[in-house]
């Protein structure tokens, strides 16, 4: 019997399948590894940021299909975006997959309120949050 | 073949509709074993060993009941030679710290396998960065068979301790343990065998493995979680200080000086689960109603058809033995393009639990070149609607994630 409430939708499988964003990136002015051990998932983030806006980015590594298509919608979501904009929307991401986003909220993120249903599987959320949490370790350093 | 439903014994199984296929995880537990926990902190409990009262004898008497059915199950001597622990990682960790750390030194040699659990390996590691042995592998096929080539590469006379496991929890393959004990006596080494995959499903008698060590987890046999079992040889265990000090492990203790318990109590320090203890009791017991002989050949024809069926799926590819009897219900496999978490996850929604990721054994995850695996796991309680449920999920996982298969 087959649930639908399965949150694989086409919107995550075509992130996995054909990202967009997932190359190497010779103009990055940061890059960073995003490691989550216990799925194995391996990702670099790469970001060009000048005067205060993400102008390119990109991501490289494996994993499962939840991190590699969370990196990919979060690259389409932040390139041209601020520093501050693309903060704000890790901060709605972050809040969404705790369950606790508002709709408007979660219609802010676009494509990324596709991954809203990972908040009722505890097992995967460290897959959907690593390509905004390596976003947010970045801007640490 | 007409089967009996084992679900019917099983609380869990009865009353949830899951497909229970993580079993080399740890077991569901029969209603006998959940009665007999409560029944030891309904009518015995106190803390064994200690009362000098009418309930602490009785609750001394179950602790101890416990153990002579343990010692009878794997056939040992003397239950001096059986300890309880929490887990086989304890029990694994207590023959590394007590065993290794003071017997082994350096120039000697620490034989484990490429397919061991990371629980029969790291405590070797420790040992070694203590005292200077060195940690060796017996590497395998890829099918998960150790050959006496790979043995003969791996033993020599600096060999001194040999830790391997019983059947590997990711292949699902048995190891080679008679010959790996004639090898080892040869060079004068200790065997640690792990028997926390094999226990479940096989009858293991220490006395003809002729092991030195022997580790197993409770929970595994459908015991309560927080009670396993070490088996050491006598003469071993004698000479070996305590693990761990405190309550109930001494003779007498002065000033300045301590003399310990006789075994098997000296490495039993602390209050022991005895409720756990007399589940454990009341598992074998069950284990050995339902007999080994029906066990595995449940196993074996639920295997065989998972087996069949999976060959029907393109793109899947089964890790280990491709005969399904070399497997003791463990089914390794992955799918060209899916991680493995994401096919959990899909099964998942389907009501079917699976375990995927490393299994606690990345060397063996690096030997076979694959970062993860999904893993079914059967055991006796299983039918074959689950075989049926999870190979119908198993073939739409690809069009499910976009591939329009």
């Amino acid at each position: 019997m087959e649930n639908n409430r399965s949150f694989y939708n086409e919107i995550l499988t075509d992130h996995n399948l054909h990202p967009m964003h997932k190359h190497p990136l010779d103009t990055a002015t940061a890059s960073l590894e995003g490691v989550n051990p216990s799925c194995g998932d391996d990702i670099v983030l790469n970001l060009n940021i000048k005067d205060g806006v993400i102008t390119d980015g990109s991501f490289t590594g494996d994993g499962c299909a939840i991190s590699q298509a969370s990196a990919d919608i979060m690259l389409d979501l932040i390139i041209g975006k601020t520093v501050e904009e693309a903060e704000h929307l890790k901060d709605i991401f972050l809040k969404m997959i705790q369950g606790k986003a508002t709709d408007e909220e979660i219609e802010e993120l676009e494509e990324g309120g596709a991954l809203s249903d990972i908040s009722h599987m505890p097992a995967r959320v460290k897959c959907a949050v690593l390509g905004w949490h390596t976003f947010e370790n970045i801007l640490k350093e | 073949m007409q089967m009996k439903n084992f679900k019917e014994d099983f609380p869990l199984l009865r009353e949830n509709p899951v497909v229970y296929l993580d079993s080399a995880v740890t077991a569901q537990r029969p209603e006998s074993v959940i009665n007999s926990e409560m029944e030891f902190y309904q009518k015995y409990n106190a803390n064994p060993l200690r009362g000098l009262y009418d309930l602490g004898f009785k609750a001394t008497e179950c602790y101890e009941q416990s153990r002579e059915t343990v010692r009878k199950f794997i056939n040992a001597k003397s239950e001096r030679e059986i300890i309880f622990t929490r887990n086989a990682t304890e029990s694994l960790n207590l023959v590394a710290y007590s065993y290794g750390i003071n017997f082994l030194k350096k120039g000697d040699e620490i034989l484990v396998t490429i397919m061991e659990h990371h629980s029969n390996q790291l405590p070797w590691r420790a040992v070694a960065e203590k005292t200077g042995a060195a940690v060796k592998y017996i590497e395998c096929n890829h099918d998960g068979t150790i050959t006496e080539e790979h043995l003969k590469q791996a033993f020599s006379e600096r060999t001194k301790l040999v830790a391997v496991t019983h059947i590997s929890n990711v292949l699902g393959c048995k190891t080679p343990i008679k010959r790996i004990t004639e090898l080892a006596k040869e060079c004068g080494a200790v065997v640690v065998l792990d028997a926390s995959q094999s226990v479940p499903h096989i009858p293991v008698d220490v006395q003809s493995l002729d092991v030195d060590f022997l580790a197993f987890s409770g929970h595994k046999l459908m015991a309560p979680f927080g009670i396993g079992v070490l088996y050491g040889k006598e003469s071993l265990l004698e000479k070996m200080p305590p693990f761990l000090t405190g309550g109930e492990m001494i003779d007498s203790v002065t000033r300045d000086k301590v003399v310990y318990s006789d075994l098997p109590h000296k490495f039993e320090a602390g209050t022991v689960n005895a409720a756990g203890a007399w589940g454990l009791k009341t598992a074998i017991e069950y284990i050995q109603n339902v007999g080994y002989d029906t066990i595995g050949s449940i196993e074996e024809e639920l295997t065989k058809i998972a087996f069949d069926g999976l060959k029907q799926i393109p793109r899947i590819n089964i890790q280990g033995s491709s005969n399904p009897k070399e497997h003791c219900g463990i089914i390794s496999f992955t799918i060209d393009g899916v991680h493995p978490h994401d096919v959990s996850s899909i099964l998942d929604a389907d009501g079917i639990a699976v375990r995927a990721g490393h299994h606690c054994a990345q060397p063996l995850m690096e030997f076979l070149g694959i970062p993860s695996t999904t893993r079914a796991s059967i055991y006796f309680y299983n039918t074959k609607d689950d075989i049926d449920a999870f190979l119908n999920s198993v073939s739409s996982v690809r069009r499910r994630m976009g591939y329009g298969e």
